[in-house]
């Protein structure tokens, strides 16, 4: 294989991976901000998706006698999702309960969550640097038999863990759950304008608590997905997540809030934080990494710039986005 | 409270009103017990998780700002950074404008002050090159706070995705800089060590006295601006409601556009006193998280500058008290700081709720 050809794939494979990550942050956030909730607390929830998971699978593999792959995805996929979705609890608390102000609280929730992973973390490590959860990773890593070994094809589409093509079935399901079902149209009131929905008999809070930490608890899986399959199980601490925590809110906005443009809209911004590495090998280009890694923050303002110019109905934020909700005072 | 009621109809057990006559003293008490609940809540979480007597815990995190006069003023230099960017934020977020774009107008006024001391710092005479890095601070943190606003006035474009996406770009930018700068080295380091030019001058001993008076000039300064000028009523106005604010004659545009200037040219202010008062070097991580923490500040301090100092106090003390933890006791570790400051930030955020609203159970109209 030509070194062009070999380093196509290897850009391919890093941007899918990598997409994964910010694509499961951004459909729980879609979900969020659908309710009218403006979360910008995931970085920090998925760092606590990511740290739930890691030690639960971590411990699970390390006391067991005979650890079982299945098992181990399956309480490292809850604990995640619990973690998370403890995050989205406290916000929703917050913001529906108490009507705290969204940005705020999200902000703190931000710190609070990588706080928590962090300094949990640090038991975990014991002193060393990074710790790996061999068992659990080999586990998520597990590519589609037969199919991975076909040359080329295989290795670009089927040399993935499964938490790849869920994300993408994911996006589907929650496109239908949003166009199709009776609770996707109520969710979608509820944060257009949750007046309306309330006086249509629609239970605003229920609806905007559920989809907050159903959402976090997606976009936790992101973590997940992170440390167990894109950092080949290893936990470290460094500030990574959180960088990629933004990334996925600004996904949101690239996706104009519809799940199945986070489908390519996650692979795009793959494939332009990392083009910098293979710009030399694969064009012959050389521009400095660090003006390259700027491109998708770039490109998510000049979306949301040209979806406000253009006032399309159908690509604007919900209407109630990052407003609390007063019955009494509507 | 009349019993309006008919029968059939039953009041439900617990409803929420606003409260209008809320009292200083009330409200603060409010607070206070919502820190120390946090307190209770942060002490439990030391003694399930690691067995240490909270009580011995929270005197060692006293020390971390009163221990000795170093670390005093270490926490006013610390505390002096944070409340300049809450300063800065006090007019857009008076405005409603969520800037959250702080981290980076701060970041682009200490490359700016940064990019004058390397290429200037032995041409300039000194005058003028303190005018020059002044200069050139203000302004880019001013452009980096009309970019956004200029969209959000003319086409009604998210303000906060945008601000928050120009904080990446600027960390980049600062990135592409300093590796750029550092040639060889593995890091920057600090700028012209042997002619200290751009360096703030000592005074009194102490390099950070220039932005420490700066600051408190600045706190006064923009306590009046907000609260005694025509500007201050029309950033209030158009906060509350930008359609009073067109009916009442308000350039709506303008008021956003020079709003959102002076608050990025206070955070641009602050990127000179951090690099030119107080590193003497740039880093991606030179604004620190300030650009945040300075929102919690200005919005829990309901955008009052005297608050502000109250309130950067507090965030500043448990930052430095947790460092503190972190050293005295093997098993605590920085990330601390994040973890009980986050449950404090919590409680206060919830306590917001006690100080708008009175609860009124079914029977009797009781408050609580």
């Amino acid at each position: 294989m030509s070194i062009v050809l070999q380093s196509l794939i290897a850009w391919i494979t890093r941007t899918v991976m990598f997409g994964t990550v910010i694509m499961y942050g951004s459909l729980g956030e879609t979900m969020t901000e659908k309710s009218g909730n403006l979360n910008l607390g995931v970085p920090g929830i998925m760092y606590l998706g990511a740290f739930g998971g890691f030690a639960s699978a971590y411990y699970y593999s390390t006391l067991a006698e005979n650890p079982s792959k299945i098992l181990c995805i399956l309480i490292a996929l809850l604990c995640a999702f619990l973690a998370s979705a403890f995050g989205g609890l406290i916000f929703s608390f917050l913001t529906i309960t108490l009507r705290a102000n969204q940005n705020v609280t999200g902000l703190a929730l931000t710190t609070f969550g990588m706080g928590i992973a962090n300094f949990f973390g640090v038991f975990v490590l014991d002193g060393s640097v990074s710790v790996k959860a061999e068992f659990a990773n080999q586990a998520f890593k597990t590519p589609i038999p037969g199919l991975c070994r076909i040359p080329i094809i295989g290795d670009v589409l089927f040399s993935y863990g499964f938490l790849v093509y869920l994300a993408v079935i994911l996006a589907v399901v929650l496109h239908f759950f949003l166009t199709k079902t009776k609770s996707g149209l109520n969710l979608r009131a509820v944060g257009e304008n949750p007046a309306t929905a309330d006086a249509a008999g629609v239970n605003v809070s229920k609806y905007k608590y559920l989809a907050t930490c159903i959402g976090a608890g997606i976009s936790g899986i992101g973590g997940l997905y992170y440390v167990l399959d894109y950092n080949n199980g290893i936990w470290a601490t460094t500030g990574n997540i959180e960088n990629l925590g933004w990334l996925a809110v600004a996904l949101v906005i690239f996706t104009t809030w519809k799940p199945l443009n986070a489908i390519w809209g996650s692979y795009i911004f793959g494939l332009l934080y990392w083009l910098y590495q293979y710009l030399p090998d694969i064009f012959g280009i050389y521009v400095p990494s660090d003006l390259m890694r700027m491109t998708p923050y770039v490109v998510t303002i000049i979306v949301l710039v040209v979806t406000s110019l253009r006032k399309q109905r159908e690509s604007q934020p919900p209407a109630a986005l990052g407003l609390s909700y007063f019955r009494e005072e509507r | 409270m009349k019993k309006t009621q008919t029968t059939g109809v039953k009041e439900p057990f617990l409803r929420i009103a606003r409260r209008e006559d809320v009292t200083t003293k009330g409200s603060i008490l409010i607070r206070a017990a919502a820190i120390i609940a946090a307190l209770v809540v942060d002490a439990l979480f030391i003694f399930l998780v690691t067995g240490l007597n909270p009580v011995s815990v929270y005197v060692v995190m006293f020390t971390g700002t009163f221990g000795n006069f170093m670390r005093f003023k270490w926490a006013v230099e610390e505390l002096a950074k944070l409340l300049l960017v809450g300063i800065a934020l006090a007019p857009a977020f008076k405005m409603r404008f969520w800037n959250i774009g702080a981290e980076g107008q701060v970041l682009m006024g200490g490359l700016a002050t940064a990019f004058c001391m390397i290429y200037f710092g032995n041409t300039l005479p000194t005058w003028l090159l303190f005018v020059t890095m002044f200069v050139t601070s203000i302004a880019i943190g001013a452009l980096w706070g009309i970019i956004p606003a200029f969209f959000k006035a003319r086409w009604n474009t998210n303000e906060t995705l945008f601000t928050l996406m120009m904080n990446y770009v600027a960390i980049q930018l600062v990135a592409f800089a300093t590796n750029t700068w550092r040639g060889q080295a593995s890091s920057l380091g600090r700028i012209n060590p042997g002619t200290e030019a751009g360096w703030f001058p000592s005074i009194m001993g102490q390099r950070c006295t220039i932005n420490i008076i700066v600051i408190a000039i600045l706190t006064v300064a923009m306590f009046i601006y907000l609260k005694y000028t025509k500007h201050g009523f029309e950033i209030a106005v158009v906060g509350e409601s930008e359609n009073t604010a067109r009916y009442a004659g308000i350039n709506v545009r303008k008021v956003i556009l020079r709003t959102m200037a002076i608050s990025g040219a206070i955070c641009g202010l602050g990127g000179l006193f951090i690099v030119a008062g107080n590193s003497q070097t740039i880093a991606t991580t030179s604004a620190g998280g300030r650009g945040f923490d300075a929102i919690i500040v200005a919005w829990l301090a309901k955008f009052n500058t005297f608050y502000m100092v109250l309130i950067s106090f507090l965030i500043v003390f448990l930052e430095k008290g947790a460092s503190q933890i972190a050293t005295s006791y093997s098993i605590m570790n920085d990330y601390s700081a994040d973890v009980i400051s986050g449950i404090i930030l919590f409680f206060i955020l919830g306590s917001e709720f006690f100080i708008n609203y009175r609860l009124i159970f079914r029977n009797g109209g009781k408050n609580a």
